[in-house]
Formats: C-alpha cells, sequence, structure tokens
C-alpha cells in the first residue's frame, strides 16, 4: 500500500527526490531527504542557516551530485546524470539568492540570451531573433514589467528590479520548474510585495520552489510551506500548521 | 555579397568605420610614400620606418587577439606570446629552408645551426617546410592545436580566473626553456635567423618589405572585422556573459567551456598569424620570444589602449610600442619603469584606457552642442 502510494506520488510530481544525502568530509549537508512537487504548484521551503537549503539546490540543478540518492524530474529524467547546462534545457530554472544578470548587456538582451534555441557555439554566431523570440520577450516583459527599461544596461537596474530581470530570464527559456533563491533578501517591502505577486502569478504555468528566511514574505506566498533542519524534512503543512509545531519552535528558537 | 557582410559589421558602429578606413589609408600610403616618393623629400618615408611600422601592426594583431578572450570573454591569459612564438617559428622554418645552400657552411640539406652540431639529417619536424603552402597551415595549426588542447583540459576543469593566468604563464615559460636548448632542433637561444627570401622574393628589398607591410595591415583589417562579427552576434554576448556571470551563463543552458575554447583558439591562431608576419620583417625569431615578459607587455597595451573595445587595443599597441622604440633609444635603461609607470597611471586613472580618454571628450563636445537630441 505504502510502495504504491510512493510510486503515484513520482508519477505525479514534477520534482522527486528520494532518500537524498549528500556530506562534505563527514558533514552530512543533506541527509536522507525526500521530497516532491507537484506540477504547478508553488512550494516555499523554510529552515535555520545550515539546514542544507542551498546544497539541495545545487544537487537538483546538477552543480553537485549526491552521494546516494535519486532525483527525477518529469519522473522519468534522472538529473544526477546531468549537468548544469542540461538540467537548464531540461526545463529547470535557478534564481541565486544575489540577484545575478549579465550587468553589462540590456534588459533585452539579458533576456534574449535566455531565449529557448540551440546553445552550440556555431548556431550562436549565426543567430536572428525571430518574431517567435521577440514575442515571447514582450510576454514576458508583460509579467515582470520592466518594458521602460528593455534598453537599459542591466547593471543600471535597482536590487528589485535585478531580481525581476532574473525571473524574466528564467521565464523566458519557459521552465518547467523555477529554484528561487532567497528573492526577498535586501529588498525594500514593496519590491517584496511585487515579487510575491510575481511568483503567484507564475504558479500553475511553472511549479516553483521558494527557499526563504523571511516569514512575512512566506506567508504573503500563502501556499504549502516545507520545514529543512539539518539536512532532512522536519515538517510540512500550512505555515500556521508549521509555525505551531513543537519541534520546528523548537529548532527555530532553541539556536 | 562580400561587400554586404562588412556593411552589415560596420553599420552604426563610427569608430570602427573609422578605424578601417585610417588602416586602409595608412597600408596603402606607406609604400606609396617609400616606393614613389624620392628619398630627397621630406615625405618620403623610409624602409626602416616601413618595416618598424610593420612590427607595430603585428603587434596591433596580437593586442587584439589578446582584446578578444580578455576584454568580452574575461579569460585574462598571460601566454599569449607563445602562440605569437610558435607562429613565428613556423614562418621562420620556411625562411629557414628557403636560404637552401647559402648559409655559411653551403649545406643544401641542413640549415646552418644544424650543420655546427653536426647533424647529420633534417628532424622528422623540419619536413614539409619547405613548402610555402604547408609552412602556412603550420602557422595555423600549431598555435591552434595548443590552444585547442591546453584550453580543453584548463576550462573543462573549471579553472578560471588568476589560476588560469598562471598556467597560461607557466606555459609560455616552458615553451622558452624548451626552445632554449639545442636539441630540440629549433636553431637554440640564436633561434633561426639570416633569412634571404620568401617565396623567391629578396627580403631585403623596399618592395618585399612594403608587399609585407601591405598584407601585415590587410591581416590586421580582416581579422578586426572577423572579431567585430564575433562580438557583434549573439556569440559575442554569451562571452559577455561568461566575463560577467559565468555561472549564470551556465543555468541558462550555455556549455561555457566550448565558448571559451573557441576563442581561446581562433585568438590563438590570430596570435600565430600575428608572429609569421613578424619574423620576415624583422628578420629573426629567438626563444626570447617566448619570455613571460613579453606576454605581460601585450595585456599592458591592451589596457592602456581600452579593453573591450578592439580598437582600444590596436591604439595602445602601437603607442605603446612607439613609445618603446622612442625611449630605448633616447633612455634605454628608463623604459621598464616608464612601462610599470604607464601600467600604473592607466589602472588609476584610465580604466577605460585611451578609448575612455576619447569617449569622454567627446561626450564633453556633445554636451558642449547640444543639437543631436539623444
Amino acid at each position: 500500500m505504502q510502495e504504491h502510494s510512493v510510486e503515484s506520488l513520482a508519477e505525479k510530481s514534477i520534482l522527486y527526490m528520494s532518500g537524498v544525502s549528500k556530506s562534505f568530509d563527514g558533514f552530512k549537508a543533506i541527509n536522507n531527504l525526500s521530497l516532491f512537487i507537484k506540477p504547478g504548484e508553488l512550494r516555499a521551503i523554510i529552515g535555520p542557516n545550515g539546514a542544507g537549503k542551498t546544497t539541495m539546490m545545487d544537487l537538483i540543478t546538477g552543480k553537485l551530485t549526491p552521494d546516494t540518492g535519486e532525483i527525477y524530474f518529469r519522473h522519468d529524467i534522472d538529473l544526477t546524470k546531468h549537468d548544469e547546462a542540461d538540467i537548464a534545457n531540461l526545463g529547470i530554472g535557478r534564481k541565486f539568492q544575489k540577484p545575478t544578470v549579465i550587468e553589462s548587456l540590456t534588459v533585452f538582451e539579458n533576456l534574449e540570451l535566455a531565449l529557448q534555441g540551440k546553445r552550440g557555439v556555431f548556431e550562436s554566431l549565426l543567430f536572428k531573433l525571430d518574431t517567435e523570440g521577440k514575442q515571447r520577450i514582450e510576454e514576458v516583459f508583460d509579467i515582470i514589467g520592466l518594458g521602460a527599461k528593455s534598453a537599459h544596461a542591466a547593471g543600471s537596474l535597482a536590487h528589485g528590479e535585478k531580481q525581476r530581470l532574473e525571473i524574466g530570464v528564467l521565464l523566458v527559456q519557459n521552465p518547467d520548474l523555477l529554484l528561487v533563491d532567497e528573492p526577498a533578501a535586501g529588498m525594500t517591502d514593496e519590491e517584496t510585495e511585487q515579487l510575491s505577486n510575481l511568483l503567484k502569478r507564475i504558479q500553475g504555468d511553472h511549479s516553483v520552489v521558494v527557499v526563504e528566511h523571511d516569514m512575512e514574505f512566506i506567508r504573503s506566498l500563502d501556499t504549502e510551506v516545507t520545514v529543512l533542519h539539518e539536512g532532512s524534512v522536519l515538517a510540512g503543512g500550512t505555515l500556521e500548521q508549521v509555525q505551531q509545531n513543537e519541534r520546528v519552535v523548537e529548532v527555530y528558537l532553541g539556536r | 555579397m562580400k561587400n554586404g557582410l562588412i556593411n552589415t559589421l560596420l553599420k552604426d558602429d563610427k569608430a570602427s568605420q573609422r578605424f578601417i578606413l585610417i588602416l586602409m589609408a595608412v597600408s596603402i600610403l606607406v609604400p606609396i610614400l617609400n616606393l614613389l616618393v624620392p628619398e630627397s623629400w621630406p615625405i618620403h618615408v623610409s624602409t626602416y620606418t616601413v618595416t618598424l611600422l610593420g612590427k607595430y601592426l603585428c603587434f596591433a594583431l596580437l593586442a587584439l587577439a589578446v582584446d578578444l578572450i580578455w576584454g568580452y570573454c574575461g579569460i585574462l591569459s598571460l601566454g599569449h606570446g607563445a602562440f605569437f612564438a610558435l607562429g613565428g617559428y613556423a614562418m621562420g622554418m620556411y625562411l629557414m629552408r628557403q636560404i637552401g645552400d647559402r648559409g655559411v657552411y653551403g649545406n643544401p640539406e641542413l640549415p646552418d645551426f644544424m650543420v655546427f652540431l653536426n647533424w647529420q639529417e633534417l628532424p622528422w619536424y623540419w619536413y614539409g617546410f619547405d613548402n610555402f603552402g604547408f609552412a602556412m597551415l603550420m602557422v595555423l595549426l600549431v598555435p591552434g592545436l595548443l590552444a585547442f588542447v591546453f584550453g580543453w583540459f584548463a576550462f573543462r576543469s573549471r579553472v578560471t580566473g588568476v589560476y588560469l593566468s598562471i598556467i597560461t604563464q607557466a606555459m609560455t615559460y616552458a615553451l622558452m626553456l624548451a626552445f632554449f636548448r639545442n636539441e630540440m632542433g629549433f636553431g637554440g637561444n640564436n633561434g633561426l635567423t639570416d633569412f634571404k627570401d620568401i617565396l623567391g622574393f629578396d627580403l631585403q628589398s623596399d618592395y618585399t618589405r612594403c608587399t609585407l607591410f601591405f598584407l601585415t595591415a590587410l591581416s590586421l583589417a580582416l581579422a578586426y572585422l572577423a572579431c567585430i562579427g564575433i562580438v557583434k552576434s549573439k556569440l559575442g554576448r554569451v562571452l559577455v556573459a561568461i566575463r560577467d556571470a559565468e555561472s549564470r551563463t551556465r543555468f541558462m543552458g550555455y556549455r561555457v567551456e566550448h565558448y571559451k575554447l573557441f576563442v581561446f583558439v581562433f585568438s590563438a591562431v590570430l596570435a600565430g598569424i600575428a608572429g609569421a608576419f613578424y619574423v620576415p620583417q624583422v628578420g629573426i625569431i629567438n626563444p626570447g620570444e617566448f619570455t613571460p615578459i613579453n606576454s605581460i607587455e601585450i595585456i599592458i597595451w591592451v589596457a592602456i589602449g581600452g579593453r573591450g573595445t578592439l580598437y582600444g587595443a590596436v591604439i595602445g599597441a602601437i603607442l605603446v610600442n612607439y613609445g618603446k622604440t622612442w625611449f630605448t633609444g633616447a633612455f634605454p635603461e628608463l623604459w621598464l619603469f616608464m612601462l610599470g609607470g604607464l601600467f600604473v597611471v592607466a589602472t588609476i586613472y584610465l580604466p577605460q584606457g585611451i578609448k575612455g580618454l576619447f569617449d569622454k571628450w567627446q561626450s564633453r563636445q556633445n554636451t558642449a552642442t547640444p543639437t543631436a537630441g539623444a
């Protein structure tokens, strides 16, 4: 019975992690972690410092390979066998904690670079932007705003605008799964609100996993929360449920 | 068709248009002023000057190659002198074979230095260098292949930044030590020299010198256009992306190591071509060309000219080398201090190099005449 339900979870999930462990010099950063993300789901992941949030992102995006365990994408693609570029092309976008855009290119060029298409050296040399691509960029401008700053250097944008541009860069690729690492850090309240609206808007079309410290931000997302602690899942549920969980309180306040 | 391509490359790029025009004008004017204007006239350009200018243009091509990888892709190679020298050696080997039995020892089979070392036969790797086409192929292939193998390992292992710079430096140093050895069969510390002619044309004649000068200028122009083509395509924007945010580029789905490898090999081939033009004009190639100092000097030319602009690198190479010629004549012992001082001044006060100075001057002019509504 149990077996059957796990299998159907794998079938239904866009991301399936089971029994994943990763250690660095004997320190278990990720310890027997299992996590399932459904298509179109917006999931918030919280946890104290050192809970393994960034390592988890690194494992999913191919920057690291797990010591043990399985990571499957769209239930049949084994992510442990692919590198970052492959995984990006398969449809997993990653937003870094520090907003990372190509500062000396314009906002438009940043989006153009991320457009789906062949990624080879010679394809890039002969690349010409077609109407389909232009349309896709327009669509993304509708979602993230910034259309008026299309020709500005990305480096001249404000912090929150860079965050939105980076999410735009991910959206252009039309990924099935977006991983967003601590987006609210260093943002003004207004920027945070814009961002949370943006993330709520794109769920459904894309699965989104948000790793965040900021409880206010998590509350504004109004979605299922998973608590990570010492490399594995400690609790899950709505934010209210999680906040009433004694072990979660202990972990957060006990330190 | 070709014109169309050049037009699209240079469209809306005033600086490059001007640059190509000046370069073409110089490449035609200098030979005319040397060959057709009598020596007694003040506007006559001496053959010495033609050769000197030709040498500067070779350095300019080398600087262009370095700017492409450093200015656009952030690869700081401190070993590009090695690719230059290898291209030079390939050309030198052809020129050695052209000497035939006119060497000091009159041996029709072996170059002088091999006779001197008592070698009985030509080493296998000298085969084919009597053929100009083969030698020119080697000018492209040898630096290109070394860059490919070196880059393949370095970029795949994700060696970046200072670490990459250090191993490129080690590469050129190792090659220098190897080429200093007589057993290598490249003339040891004397290198290759005493060249007589190229494709049957006397290397000392004014006509040959002017032709070499013209061809150097032409290849610089073509290389410049090729670099512009790369830089203005999406490939160029991927290079900039790698320079600005390498892991972002990777997570966009680009295979960073392939891009780096491509541009590194292309740049090494350009450096090799520069070396091949350099050797017949200066008349010698020796292991001194591999010294790490040479490679560092290239970086200084590019920094002073303004990195990431291509033409800035060319201007930097020509000005610094003109300065070097003048200074080493007037105050030979002061030149290295000057060079170091220039680098410090450029880094602190002219982070954009001479090109940045132009830009400032131009924007001040624009604000002085606010007619152009931008």
